[in-house]
């Protein structure tokens, strides 16, 4: 049986990881490779980079820091932010990336899930979708394809998902969340995994750094929505959490990264207590450190 | 004397775990990204991810297919990981392309899958105990990226099995011809310890040199101790290499 994931999320900026509430206040968590390792090593089934640095100079970092990180961990890495063309991929992956995470630059040309997909095969492009939630007539309805421009009409003809009296609806948000799209959260997410994406890495905007538990809502909306693997990201504050955002929520990745970078919540505990909850995860027992000493 | 490992380098995804992993257990690694690389290596290890027509154009143009071919033929055993061993089947359902066709069978999406692509930690369960899983218990998870997975058309090819949603095949082995549908560069200890295994069959063939002694490779190639299968396409030269 497949099991659950457990993701650490490095953001990463000019070489740093750093954490902020939705974005912002942003805080030094220390060096990246070196996180990823001790991670690793506590069970973290993945390591998710996300590259929030804007100038260009910070891209060398980040490849450096991924090229470091896969030296000395053998888990899988995740890589994303910034990334626009099929060209930017193929540098992220020759870092050491084994999966690379689209966001921004697909929103903007969704033809890029295509390319990326074709060229690398669609198991290694994960689109990631920061979602906001928005009132119900925001996203899909005809008032909002007037108000929200012309991504409003984007929801592609489906004017069910959140035009629909009460019905909770989200956007897609890009630019770490500054800039509304106006296009439907879970349309896109539909439309990436059409296109190509082989997982969806969603972050609900609104929860982000906030401890506050991921939006349950969103991720079953999305996770129902589309059949590639889905991972829940924001708002993870503790253990219940993780395990609320698998059994209720469906996802099939939990991502988190203040509760682990604090150490206020250890990743083997965090396990333990999704395996207290009948979530199959993979517990990396201290034999396991043995067998692999012995190996060598 | 330390192994010699030619690492197929085609462009498809990443080369620095396995290439870390190998290295760290004292094989000496050599990338090959054109025919000419691949010089007499003890193992070829064929990584990859993606779609098999790409990636075997990609293998024809830098005539890597002909290389690898001479090497196993040669006497050389075969790692593939992931995409690299559904390349040692026939024909995949993904796009109609052919692989390497060495073991008779098809590459097909795992069956009744609940999510594709098949993305975590996943348990493999040995069939039969196997010196490619020697020190591992009975079931043990590995990482594992992928939505196609090998038919072997001769069961005895397989040597472990997972299951996601339907059971498919996730290790092979016939004769010097391995192959992995997980990534054991991306698993932690255990997976370390599939590739030391690999190292440890490859040392106790007792090939001083890589220059293979008659009979060796077609032996490697039939798959020696499984039934030979008249599907089984010999390794011939490539038609298809010149372009």
């Amino acid at each position: 049986m497949l099991l659950r994931r457990v993701i650490p999320c490095l953001d990463v900026r000019a070489g740093r990881v750093v954490k902020g509430t939705r974005f912002v206040d942003l805080v030094d968590e220390g060096d990246p490779a070196e996180l990823a390792a001790r991670y690793a090593d506590e069970g973290a089934d993945e390591i998710c980079f996300l590259d929030i640095t804007a100038a260009v100079e910070g891209r060398a970092t980040l490849l450096d820091a991924v090229e470091r990180t896969a030296r000395q961990a053998f888990v899988p890495l995740t890589v994303g932010g910034g990334v626009r063309s099929v060209a930017d991929m193929r540098a992220v992956l020759r870092a050491g990336a084994d999966r690379v995470a689209v966001n921004s630059a697909a929103v903007a040309d969704p033809s890029l899930v295509d390319r990326c997909a074709r060229r690398f095969g669609r198991q290694c492009v994960v689109v990631s979708i920061d979602a906001r939630r928005v009132s119900a007539s925001a996203t899909g309805g005809d008032a909002a394809a007037g108000a929200g421009g012309a991504a409003a009409a984007d929801a592609r003809g489906r004017p069910g998902s959140g035009a629909d009296g009460d019905a909770p609806a989200w956007q897609v948000v890009v630019r770490g969340g500054r800039v509304a799209t106006g296009r439907d959260a879970v349309a896109w997410a539909v439309e990436a995994a059409e296109r190509g994406a082989g997982e969806i890495l969603l972050t609900s905007i609104d929860r982000d750094g906030t401890r506050a538990g991921y939006d349950l809502e969103l991720l079953r909306a999305v996770s129902s929505a589309v059949r590639v693997p889905v991972v829940a990201s924001g708002g993870a504050g503790g253990p219940a959490d993780l395990v609320a955002a698998v059994l209720d929520g469906g996802a099939d990745a939990v991502l988190a990264a203040s509760i682990f970078h604090r150490e206020l919540h250890g990743i083997a505990a965090v396990k333990r207590a999704m395996a207290g909850a009948g979530i199959p995860v993979r517990l990396v027992e201290p034999w396991d450190h043995q067998g692999g000493a012995t190996a060598r | 004397m330390s192994i010699s490992v030619a690492l197929v380098d085609y462009g498809a995804g990443n080369l620095l775990s396995i290439t870390q992993a190998l290295t760290l257990l004292g094989a000496e690694v050599h990338p090959a990204a054109r025919a000419s690389d691949v010089d007499r290596p003890d193992l070829v290890v064929v990584p990859g991810v993606g779609a098999q027509g790409p990636a075997m154009r990609r293998l024809r143009r830098a005539g890597l297919t002909g290389a690898l071919e001479r090497a196993v033929a040669g006497g050389a055993w075969y790692l593939g990981i992931c995409l690299g061993m559904q390349l040692l089947f026939e024909r995949s359902e993904e796009d109609g392309s052919d692989g390497l066709g060495w073991i008779a069978g098809g590459t097909r999406p795992i069956p009744e899958a609940p999510r594709l692509p098949h993305v975590g930690w996943n348990e493999i369960e040995a069939l039969s105990p196997h010196p490619l899983l020697r020190g591992l218990p009975q079931h043990v998870p590995f990482y594992f990226v992928h939505s196609y997975a090998p038919v072997p058309a001769d069961p005895g090819v397989a040597v472990a099995t997972t299951q996601h949603g339907g059971r498919f095949v996730s290790a092979v082995a016939s004769g010097r011809l391995l192959g992995v549908q997980f990534h054991p560069e991306k698993s932690g200890h255990d997976g370390l310890r599939v590739l030391a295994n690999v190292l440890a069959m490859v040392a106790g063939d007792g090939r001083g040199s890589a220059s293979g002694l008659p009979g060796r490779g077609a032996a490697g190639l039939a798959g020696a101790g499984t039934r030979a299968d008249p599907g089984c396409r010999r390794p011939a030269v490539d038609p298809e290499e010149a372009d």
